[in-house]
Formats: C-alpha cells, sequence, structure tokens
C-alpha cells in the first residue's frame, strides 16, 4: 500500500471540498464524497424532524391520562415518528453517508461505477423526503408506519397517498444505491484488493446492498397497490373487493423484515472498522464475520412470518417461520464473539469511537436476545404489540444502528472534514447517550412484559413510575443528540486540523490525505497485505505474547 | 484513430474500457433483477386469487381476445430479434444497418402499444374495467372476484405497457444520440444495455400471455 497518495504538506492542498465552492459544484456534482455528505445533511434534518415527534410521544406518556394530544393526534405522532426515522433516515444512514464516502476510497478506486446514478439517487431521496414532509405539513398520516390495509387502502382520512409515495420514491434511492455499490465492490477493487483482503465494512455494505437491490422493489409495488387502491378503488388487498389484507402483509414484510437488517448490517461492518482499529488487531475470524454478513442477508428473506404471529396465518407456516428466525441468532453471534475476542489481549483504546462501539456490543446484545423471546411462537402471543416489542426494536435500531452511526461519524469525520472534533465532549456525550437511551428503554421492557400495549396515549396509573423514566432518559438522550451536533459544528470551524491518519489505523482511506484529493489518491493504490494488518506489539521483556504470537502464525497461514 | 476500442469514451472513474463494460453490462443484470422482483409481487397476487377464484378467472379469460395477445406475442417475439440484430450490427459498427434494426423495433413497439389500445378500448366499452362500472354477468360467478381478474391483468400489462413506452423513448434517444456522433465509431454500450432490457420486456409478456389470455379449461 506504500503506493498510495502521501499527504502533501503545502497549506492548501487541493481537496474535495475546496476544489470549488460554488453551490452549483455542489448540486451538481458526481463525487462519492460530496454526495455523502449531502446524503448527511439531509438525513441529520430528517432525523431532527422525527426525533421531535419522540419527544412529544414521550412528553404525552409522561401522565397516565391522554391530556398532552388527542388520540387522533398521537396516532399521526408515531406514525411519522416511525415513518421518517425507517424510511427517511435509517435506511440511507450509513450505507448513504459513510458507504458513499469511504467504500470507494477503501476498495481503492476513484469513484463508484456509476458516479451520475448516485446524484439521482440523491436526488430522488430528497424528493421523497420531501413528500414525506409533505404529507405531514397537511396535517400526518395516522396508519403507523407499517401503512397496514384495509385502515390505509379505504378508512384512514389522512394524506396517505403523499406518505406512500414518499416511501416508494425514496426506495428508488435506496436501489440505486444497492445497484452501484455491487457493481462497484465487483469491478472497480484496485489490483491485489482481493475479495478477503477487503475490510469488513465493505463485506457489511455489499451484503445490505443485496438486501436492497433483492427487497426494496416488492415494497415498491406493494406500496403503489396501496394507493392505486386508495385512489382509484381498484385493488387487491381490501376484502371490499375481493382482496386479502393478509397478503399486504406478506408483501410487506417480505421487505420491511430484511429492510431491519439493511439498517443494522451497516453497523455491523463499522463495529468491525473500529474493534480492530482500535485494539490494534486484525479481527479474529476475519472469513467468518464475512461471511455472517452474507448469512444475515440470505437469512433475513425467509423469516418475515414472525410478525404475522396473530394474523391469522396457517399455524405450522407460523412454526417454520419462528425456527428460521432463531436462526438469525447464530451469524449474529459468530460477529458479536468474534468483536470480543478481538479485543482479548489486544491493546485496547478507549478513544471516543470506540465508546460507542463498547456500547453498540451490549445494546446490541441486549436487542438480539430479546429477538429470541419475540421469535418463540407462545412468548410472541403475550408480547405482541406490547412495548416489549417497541424496547426491542428501539435496542437494535437506536442502540445498534444509530449508535454504530455516530461511532463511524466519529471516526472517520476527521476524514471527512478535515478537522478534529474536541474530544473530551465526544467521551461525554457517548457516555449520555448510553446512560439516556438504557433510561428510556429499559422500563419499555418491563411495561411491554406488564402488558402496556403500544400505540396509546393513555394507560393505567401503576405503570407511570416506569412512564416518567422513560421519558427522563429520553430528555437525556436528546440533550446528547444535540451536544454531538453542537461539537461536531463547532469543529468544522474551530477544531484542530486532522492528520492524514488519526488513529494510527490501517486501511486505504487513512493513507490518502484528509480531506481526501477529488480522485481519491494522486497514485492507483496497489494493495499487496490484509486488512487489519496491525504490527506485533512487544510485551515487557521484548518478547512478544502469546497472543502475538499466534496471530503471527496466523498471518503466515493467510499468507 | 481507426476502430479501435480506445476510440470508445472511458469514464473517469474506470481504469479502461473492458472495466467500463464489464461494470455496465453488471449494472443492467441486476437492474433486471430489481425489475423482476418489482413484477413480482404482482405474479404473487396472481398466483393467490387464480388458486382461490379458479371458476371467476377462468370465465373472466374469455372476455379476452387471445388472437389480439396471440398477435401481440409475435410482434413482441420479432422486436426481439430485431433488436439482437441492432445490437450486433452496433458492435460491428455498421451505422445504417443500426439505425434501420432500432426503426424496425421501435415500429414493433409501436404496434404492440396500438393493437394494447384496440384492446383496452373494447374493455373500457364493456365494462370491464375495475371500479364503480365494473359489470360481469355470468352464470355462477361472483362479478368481485370476477373483477380481481380484471384488477391484476390491467395492473400487470399496464406496468408491462409502461415499461414498452419507456423502451420506445429509449430507442428515441439512442437514435438521436447515434446521429449526434454519427462521425465517431459507435459507443455499442448503450445500445446492448437497451436491448438487454427489451429482451426483459418481451420475457414479461411472454409469462403474461398465458396467464391471462390462455388460462386452462378452454
Amino acid at each position: 500500500m506504500s503506493a498510495a497518495g502521501v499527504a502533501t504538506k503545502q497549506p492548501e492542498a487541493v481537496n474535495y471540498l475546496n476544489v470549488d465552492n460554488s453551490i452549483k459544484s455542489w448540486l451538481l456534482t458526481e463525487d462519492h464524497k460530496r454526495i455523502g455528505i449531502l446524503y448527511l445533511v439531509t438525513i441529520a434534518l430528517m432525523f431532527f424532524v422525527g426525533g421531535i415527534f419522540a419527544m412529544l410521544i414521550r412528553l404525552e406518556l409522561l401522565t397516565p391520562a391522554g391530556d398532552v394530544v388527542m388520540s387522533d393526534t398521537y396516532n399521526k405522532m408515531f406514525t411519522m415518528h416511525g415513518v421518517i426515522m425507517i424510511f427517511f433516515f435509517l435506511i440511507p444512514s450509513i450505507p448513504a453517508v459513510l458507504g458513499n464516502f469511504c467504500l470507494p476510497i477503501m476498495i481503492g478506486a476513484r469513484d463508484v461505477a456509476f458516479p451520475r446514478l448516485n446524484l439521482a439517487s440523491w436526488y430522488i431521496f430528497t424528493l421523497g423526503a420531501m413528500l414525506g414532509v409533505t404529507s405531514l405539513v397537511l396535517g400526518g398520516v395516522d396508519t403507523g408506519w407499517t401503512f397496514y390495509t384495509p385502515y390505509s387502502s379505504s378508512f384512514s382520512h389522512t394524506p396517505v397517498i403523499i406518505a406512500v409515495s414518499g416511501a416508494f420514491v425514496a426506495g428508488f434511492a435506496s436501489i440505486f444505491t444497492g445497484l452501484n455499490f455491487i457493481v462497484t465492490i465487483h469491478k472497480m477493487r484496485a489490483p491485489g484488493m482481493t475479495w478477503f483482503r477487503l475490510p469488513l465494512f465493505v463485506w457489511g455494505q455489499y451484503a445490505t446492498s443485496l438486501i436492497m437491490v433483492l427487497g426494496t422493489p416488492v415494497i415498491a409495488i406493494t406500496l403503489l397497490l396501496v394507493a392505486v387502491e386508495r385512489g382509484l378503488r381498484i385493488g387487491v388487498f381490501d376484502p371490499a373487493l375481493g382482496g386479502d389484507p393478509v397478503l399486504f402483509q406478506h408483501l410487506f414484510w417480505f421487505y420491511s423484515h430484511p429492510a431491519v437488517y439493511i439498517m443494522i448490517l451497516p453497523g455491523m461492518g463499522v463495529m468491525s472498522e473500529l474493534i480492530a482499529t482500535f485494539s490494534r488487531k486484525r479481527i479474529f475470524g476475519y472469513e467468518f464475520v464475512a461471511y455472517s454478513s452474507l448469512a444475515i442477508a440470505v437469512l433475513s428473506f425467509v423469516v418475515w412470518g414472525h410478525h404475522m404471529f396473530v394474523s391469522g396465518q396457517s399455524m405450522y407456516l407460523s412454526m417454520v417461520f419462528s425456527v428460521l428466525t432463531t436462526l438469525v441468532a447464530i451469524p449474529s453471534a459468530v460477529k458479536t464473539f468474534n468483536w470480543v475476542v478481538t479485543m482479548h489481549k489486544g491493546h485496547v483504546k478507549l478513544d471516543s469511537p470506540m465508546l460507542y462501539a463498547l456500547s453498540f456490543i451490549g445494546l446490541f446484545t441486549i436487542g438480539g436476545l430479546t429477538g429470541l423471546f419475540l421469535a418463540s411462537m407462545a412468548v410472541d402471543i403475550h408480547l405482541h404489540d406490547t412495548y416489549f416489542v417497541v424496547a426491542h426494536f428501539h435496542y437494535v435500531m437506536v442502540g445498534g444502528a444509530i449508535v454504530a452511526f455516530l461511532g463511524a461519524l466519529h471516526y472517520w469525520w476527521p476524514k471527512m472534514t478535515g478537522r478534529m472534533y474536541p474530544e473530551p465532549w465526544a467521551k461525554l456525550s457517548a457516555l449520555i447517550l448510553f446512560i439516556g437511551f438504557n433510561l428510556t428503554f429499559f422500563p419499555q421492557f418491563i411495561l411491554g412484559y406488564l402488558g402496556m400495549p403500544r400505540r396509546y396515549h393513555s394507560y393505567p396509573d401503576e405503570w407511570q413510575t416506569l412512564n416518567v423514566l422513560s421519558s427522563a432518559g429520553a430528555s437525556i438522550l436528546a440533550s446528547g443528540f444535540i451536544l454531538v451536533a453542537v461539537y461536531l459544528l463547532w469543529s468544522l470551524r474551530y477544531g484542530a486540523k486532522a492528520p492524514a491518519n488519526p488513529w494510527d489505523a490501517t486501511g486505504l482511506e487513512w493513507k490518502t490525505p484528509s480531506p481526501p484529493p477529488p480522485t481519491n489518491f494522486t497514485q492507483r493504490p496497489i494493495i499487496t497485505e490484509e486488512a487489519y494488518n496491525y504490527p506485533i506489539v512487544l510485551a515487557k521483556n521484548g518478547e512478544p505474547d502469546e497472543g502475538a504470537k499466534q496471530e503471527e502464525a496466523e498471518k503466515h497461514e493467510h499468507a | 484513430m481507426s476502430t479501435h476500442e480506445g476510440d470508445l469514451h472511458v469514464g473517469h472513474q474506470f481504469e479502461d474500457a473492458e472495466q467500463q463494460l464489464d461494470s455496465y453490462s453488471a449494472g443492467m443484470w441486476l437492474f433486471l433483477v430489481t425489475e423482476v422482483l418489482f413484477f413480482g409481487g404482482l405474479f404473487l397476487a396472481y398466483i393467490i386469487y387464480r388458486t382461490r377464484y379458479p371458476e371467476a378467472f377462468v370465465a373472466a379469460h374469455h372476455e379476452l381476445d387471445w388472437q389480439l395477445g396471440g398477435l401481440n406475442t409475435v410482434i413482441l417475439i420479432t422486436s426481439s430479434l430485431t433488436m439482437a440484430l441492432g445490437v450486433r450490427a452496433a458492435v460491428l459498427n455498421r451505422m445504417k444497418a443500426v439505425l434501420g434494426w432500432l426503426g424496425l423495433t421501435f415500429l414493433c413497439a409501436g404496434g404492440f402499444m396500438v393493437v394494447k389500445y384496440i384492446e383496452y378500448s373494447a374493455k373500457f366499452e364493456h365494462h370491464l374495467f375495475p371500479g364503480p362500472n365494473f359489470e360481469f354477468h355470468h352464470a355462477g360467478i361472483d362479478p368481485g372476484q370476477a373483477q380481481m381478474f380484471f384488477n391484476l391483468y390491467f395492473a400487470m400489462t399496464g406496468l408491462h405497457g409502461a415499461h414498452v413506452l419507456i423502451g420506445m423513448i429509449t430507442m428515441i434517444i439512442l437514435v438521436i444520440r447515434l446521429w449526434v456522433m454519427r462521425k465517431q465509431r459507435i459507443d455499442f454500450i448503450p445500445i446492448e444495455l437497451t436491448g438487454l432490457y427489451w429482451h426483459f420486456v418481451d420475457l414479461v409478456w411472454i409469462f403474461l400471455f398465458p396467464l391471462f389470455y390462455l388460462v386452462g379449461g378452454n
């Protein structure tokens, strides 16, 4: 990798940010790095909007009586929270921002395979997001983010068609991103960058892209059918028209369950990067971690029926889905155990991205294991549609996906912006988020187990203590997010200039200046070594310790 | 500058023309996979409702004209042949032949749409378009179940027809591009990709024709 571009020490080196400052150059850019930044700005705005609804929900649930908003308004609040956070924040978060920015650099390419398609995907996404916001301005949608028929197609008096069109349009952005990444990973790798030398982040993105490409078209046609049924009264889901609403649920979850892995798989890819960098070790069982991403992608398509245990599907079908769902635990555990073992006898440094990684391991483990409770049919019938499901989902999506997103953002921030953020504040915010998150969502497990149903704006008095804890946690969580936004924006102007490799990490993105030049590298890199090829650190007596010797032996095996 | 690959424009992100061609065709194949899944949701709905309402589907399909459907099948298969010959001519850099074959393909696509228009207007006249005006009188058949047949018929052939139109627009753009760059070697990649797309559109019809026009029980 020595051939990669070396940072020149001139004060005004040309990079992708300062090469042209005009607004036009941003809006017409075909540079994957700039498109990543455009996506970051867009989804940050959407996260803010979705977050306001989360806070309103927690405000309403502070007291047992439904006293802040009417129940209809409450329905709209949790729907808009879900629609915005899932379709317009979580799905594009890591792939479209950090995948776009890092993936081509990590494989030693100048850009993605189809730069114009990449820019088109951002415009399409923005159009979808604007439709989503329009449905909000017109009064909001009250169907729940799942748009279940026949309520969504026949009975709801809210702008469902506009919200559904927003999700439909944003889906094409997702398809374009996935298609671009798959072709890029297959065809654009630098000489010597074999599949098993790829950073595990790239493997994660590859598995994610497979789901995006195979799943999203199905939700697209499904949402289109809902819109047609609602608009023209021609439908295949409404029982009054001879249709079957459960067909909608099958088609919806055929995408939307894999979509959960669209949100978590890239986070798992990020985790492998963070754990390796801050343990200064090659990821233990690299091949297993790589294949486990693919295993999760494949399994994700055969488990959707676990959302429908009480929808009247065949009991035998439910049993099959239940067993298949528990299988997802295997590749997930392979990853988690391998991250932990990587840290074992590693030289762990607790920089802020690593704090997020440690958060992820704890929170994802809780989120994943409670998923097994829900995969068991008998338990699920008790827990179905209770706060237990809400807590489980948020442990995976916030504790997993968003924590990984923030870890990744901190890790690659110096590369993206050329600035360092204030490390003490970053550590503090990681801690605040961890505490706030657990305080918000752990009580919800108990509430759900006690039987509190989701999607109601009032509840019996005896559940108030746990709800107050949860709402208090939500305000701590919100202040943590605001703190992150403040110091990251602050660092853009006042942060110290970032060196090319602030973490002393391996990987091509750290071999090029921060921020990178427009074409990523000054010379085409040639790869001659494994990913995460960290030097063996000597023990105190000057001899490599046992772990180091084993690693050395492993390396020779791979070579 | 002779008819060498080096004449082709290579995008800044690619190392050479070969990588560019590989990437574009991989991208197109992947796009077609997404198309299969896009139609897949509708095919699934078809399987479910045909299994559920077998008699209604047989009764309703008699309202479709299998001869017009068969004619359209012949037209589309012919257009796939002319498209394939056009792609070959493009690779061999024969400008006139490319324009001729693309023109023929375009005419076939237009013919297909004309036949489709005749069929659709007959359905509208006979109140067979689903919705409040739908009427279906057949002893022992629930009109609601027959309406499901026409729901799927219009949804699936409509989506297919939209794909034919997109193909026709693409062919017009291709011909304009060829004319603008007539002095250079033919850039055959867009023509090859359009060809792949066109064969997919043809293939979808090969499935739609028997599913709607030739439902068992004749």
